[in-house]
């Protein structure tokens, strides 16, 4: 049941924000809502029901390190359309193995104390 | 006005590429539970910034483009590629802003659980555009900055 909850809340998140990038112009500013919050959104609600601040200020703190990575796999996105000449869909996915390394290598820096 | 609202891409959607996005949103969602509960809430914090949805978005947007210009009798590979790396140009800027929502919330949710919420969202806009401004305000002025005088 609570899967189906966290499917349900975040999948309406996610839409929401992706419908609102769809109609707003020009692209570059649209891009705005491809890094929008909606899976935090989502997520830090039910942590903070279910397990409380603390649980969810720890969360917290950790998604800086994902959003560091968020920024990097964006521009390295960027540079395989742009330089490279890659279609979006293989661009997207091979980058998402910078985010993982990036997002982990940082944590993993920082002592894994966040 | 710089930013403007177009109801004409909502026209060029089809229902199931709406439906993977949600698909794909709450997948992102149980998946992070589940990491945080296996893991814990550290690990599980770093995949709240997973660019889960932007694979579907961006081959969204470069399927869009390249329909549009199919339709218009020209070969639109080139033209989706740079509309999909528009958006990760916009993505970029955005997830300064995620930076922002995530200092703000970490630093609010243990005292003010609910403002959190509405700060770090506010956050993220404010923090977003005016990355996005500051980049575009940027750009201009190189492009319309004084000619310079060539010397030989």
């Amino acid at each position: 049941m609570e899967y189906a909850v966290r499917f349900l809340i975040g999948g309406l998140a996610v839409s929401a924000f992706a419908l609102l990038g769809d109609i707003l112009r020009p692209k570059s500013f649209a891009g705005l809502f491809g890094a929008a919050p909606s899976v935090a959104l989502a997520t830090l609600g039910i942590s903070l029901i279910q397990h409380g601040s603390s649980y969810a200020a720890t969360q917290g703190r950790a998604m800086v390190w994902g959003a560091i990575a968020l920024f990097i796999y964006s521009i390295l996105v960027c540079q395989l359309l742009t330089r490279r000449h890659w279609n979006a869909l293989p661009a997207t996915i091979a980058a998402l193995a910078a985010w993982l390394f990036v997002a982990l290598g940082l944590h993993l820096l920082a002592g894994a104390g966040t | 006005m710089i930013v403007k609202v177009s109801s004409s891409p909502l026209k060029d959607g089809r229902w199931y590429e709406y439906l993977i996005r949600f698909v794909l949103g709450g997948m992102a969602t149980v998946a992070t539970g589940v990491i945080s509960s296996r893991f814990g809430a550290s690990i599980g914090g770093l995949f709240l910034a997973l660019p889960a949805i932007f694979c579907a978005s961006a081959t969204l947007i470069e399927k869009h483009e390249q329909r549009r210009k199919r339709d218009a009798g020209v070969n639109g590979q080139r033209r989706g590629q740079q509309a999909a790396a528009l958006d990760a140009a916009g993505a970029s800027l955005g997830s300064i802003g995620m930076l922002g929502f995530a200092l703000i919330f970490s630093l609010l949710v243990e005292r003010y659980a609910l403002a959190a919420f509405t700060a770090a969202a506010a956050g993220w806009c404010v923090i977003s555009v005016a990355a996005w401004w500051s980049r575009r305000h940027v750009r201009l002025s190189a492009r319309s900055g004084p000619n310079r005088p060539h010397f030989r």
